[in-house]
């Protein structure tokens, strides 16, 4: 230590180790923080000769994805001049549908769930739920998608869909099970319990007088709690679905197994076979193209598309902080 | 999470006319009464799913476990009788956890601590904030394939095996080290919030008998927070367990474990192999193997894992509730 400090204590040896405690912890932290900020840069820069290529029709419709990515993929072999045309439109709908619906559905189950654990249950069942919630919630992704794979999407082939479904589509996609619904059925099952757990802690934490003060007017406890402490918990709810929404994006293994791993847009034309035709989410595309990242041109269409789910977990995190800014008032840090 | 039933009591006695919901609910509006009734559906469905997953998997698990799985290596094969046990993947499970808790760990304990304690230059500590909450958010393929990128450069080959000067990328090591990102936001975070629980008087009276932070925040904070620190270290080793996309990317396709040279442990590492969820991925019937009972069994060790991970969460959580910092 070169400069003397004001500090009288700084003198004696202690203090001496505890600045370097400072110093040690500090580095830990720069290295993590840099290493975090690294990967960001390093995705968006091997991904960029993708988006490069093709401008702002990445994003657009047009032809067949699972077409384009094999003719990026054999581009690279035979010297040939490597092909980057990519119309990602599919595989981003597919996303949007599955993690949209999902979160959808579970929102509301969530939220009912949420008021009956704080408000309603029994304590013997309270007792038995939570713990129950927090195990559904750890259950890990690829047991899920076995259950999916074994249960819901055989009843799917046989129960839901019929023959004349399958022939009316049948020149543009063959439906056998592995589709949109049961993506969407099994990851509601996987983000529920994650906003179930946020909603109760936000529902808990709101001041009981408030409650108390409606109940004291005469009003039934079911409207007091839905007008009061859902209302009050509002934060919270924005919150949660923000961090299932970022969950259900990021969901890999189990939509790839359930959802078919066909690059096809479902068509809400179709009425309701719609929920019934297979999908491809971006995070399956890429887990299923990963053996092909030995071709440059597709290893830098599967960083472009790692690079959109890695801006909207980014932009997710910053609504999510923006969420939780309100609930600091009550002291809550959901 | 804090202060649950205890909190509920005082309701009951500010309206003491009412004994139960039930009970009143009669003279409710129509909505109202559509609302509790979902409320009470909805929490018995959730439960009654809950238990159905949790019993399928248990009763399905202990129909195809055999004691024999546990000690056999995978092999290739086209029946359920050819193609061996899970032996390998569970060492490959045991193995992931190893690295990525030694990394993870002693990492999220210095990041916590410096976040909670030091958390100098504030503008530092907001980052740090923001960057843990971020990488918990991120998609774990995303970190698979950054591990890819990482790994794959000449000067990190040691990590993995390479072949003519072209790195493989691919190794217990490297998806060790990914997978400890995955588990680190997990442990930060309760580390953090465990040693905010405790109030600052208890750092006073450290420091008022001459302790310096360090020497407070070792011998009297952590010991404290023990509990959070647990919780944190169990939920990561949970997390590393569960994950599956990037043992697929990171550990190779083998179900073997392939050690890359002869060196006794170091060369295992640096080779590739399996854990208990890539044997799960590859034995459901949209995997290679497609052998769905090996899934079975296999997936039925992974959730006793888990179940054994959360009860020991639970039991430490009411542990660390019966002693908490009275304010």
């Amino acid at each position: 230590m070169a400069h003397p400090s004001v500090d009288p204590l700084a003198a004696d040896r202690g203090s001496n180790g505890d600045r370097r405690a400072e110093r040690l912890l500090g580095a830990l932290v720069a290295i993590t923080v840099a290493l975090v900020l690294a990967m960001i840069v390093f995705v968006l820069r091997e991904g960029w000769p993708s988006f490069a290529h093709n401008g702002w029709s990445w994003f657009g419709g047009g032809g067949n994805v699972d077409r384009q990515t094999e003719a990026i993929f054999t581009s690279a072999n035979f010297n040939r001049s490597w092909v980057y045309e990519f119309h990602a439109w599919p595989i981003i709908w597919g996303t949007l549908l599955v993690a949209g619906l999902a979160v959808a559905v579970s929102f509301v189950a969530a939220l009912f769930v949420a008021v009956f654990v704080v408000e309603f249950a029994p304590d013997w069942m309270r007792f038995i739920l939570e713990p129950v919630i927090r195990l559904l919630a750890s259950i890990p992704s690829v047991i899920m998608g076995l259950l999916g794979v074994l249960l819901v999407v055989p009843f799917i082939n046989d129960v839901l869909i019929d023959d004349e479904a399958r022939r009316s589509v049948k020149y543009i996609v063959s439906l056998n099970g592995y589709s949109l619904l049961s993506g969407v059925f099994v990851l509601s099952l996987m983000v529920a319990p994650l906003m179930v757990a946020v909603f109760v802690d936000g529902l808990r934490s709101v001041p009981r007088n408030w409650l108390e003060g409606s109940l004291g007017l005469g009003i039934n406890r079911w409207r007091t709690f839905w007008k009061i402490g859902v209302r009050t918990a509002r934060p919270a709810l924005v919150a949660g679905t923000v961090l299932a929404t970022a969950r259900a994006l990021g969901e890999v293994v189990m939509l790839a197994m359930v959802c078919g791993g066909v690059g096809f847009a479902p068509n809400p034309k179709d009425g309701l076979i719609f929920f019934l035709e297979p999908t491809k989410p971006i995070a399956a595309a890429i887990l299923q193209s990963a053996e092909e990242l030995t071709s440059p041109p597709m290893r830098d269409t599967i960083f472009a598309m790692a690079s959109i789910l890695l801006l909207s977990s980014l932009a997710l995190s910053l609504a999510g902080w923006a969420a939780k800014q309100p609930m600091k008032k009550y002291g809550v840090r959901a | 999470m804090s202060a649950g039933t205890e909190f509920d009591a005082p309701t009951r006695p500010v309206a003491p006319a009412r004994t139960s919901a039930r009970d009143s609910s009669a003279s409710w509006r129509l909505t109202d009464r559509i609302g509790l009734a979902l409320a009470w559906t909805l929490g018995v469905g959730f439960l009654l799913v809950t238990g159905g997953i949790v019993l399928y998997l248990m009763i399905q698990g202990v129909r195809f476990v055999k004691p024999e799985l546990f000690v056999t290596s995978p092999s290739a094969g086209f029946s359920e009788s050819e193609t061996g046990g899970f032996l390998d993947p569970l060492i490959g499970t045991f193995a992931m956890v190893v690295i990525g808790m030694s990394i993870a760990f002693p990492l999220g304990l210095g990041i916590a601590v410096w976040l909670s304690e030091y958390g100098n230059p504030s503008w530092a500590a907001r980052i740090t904030e923001s960057v843990i909450e971020m990488l918990a958010g991120t998609p774990s393929i995303v970190f698979a394939l950054f591990g890819m990128l990482l790994f794959q450069s000449p000067i990190l080959g040691f990590f993995s095996q390479s072949m003519d000067g072209v790195v493989y990328g691919r190794s217990f090591l490297v998806a060790g080290i990914m997978l400890s990102f995955i588990a680190l936001p997990l442990i930060v975070a309760n580390v953090r919030e465990g040693l905010q629980a405790i109030p600052g008087h208890v750092r006073e009276a450290s420091y008022a008998v001459g302790k310096t932070k360090i020497a407070t925040t070792r011998r009297v904070l952590l010991p404290a927070a023990r509990p959070s620190v647990m919780t944190g270290a169990m939920l990561g080793v949970g997390r590393i367990i569960g994950d599956t996309a990037v043992i697929i990317l990171l550990l190779g396709a083998t179900l073997k474990m392939v050690p890359a040279n002869h060196t006794p442990i170091l060369g295992a590492l640096q080779g590739t192999g399996s854990t208990l969820t890539s044997f799960v991925y590859q034995n459901a019937p949209t995997g290679e193997a497609n052998q769905p009972e090996k899934a079975f069994a296999a997936a039925f060790v992974l959730l006793s894992l888990v179940l054994i991970l959360n009860v020991a969460v639970n039991i430490t959580v009411r542990r660390g509730r019966k002693m908490a910092w009275g304010s």
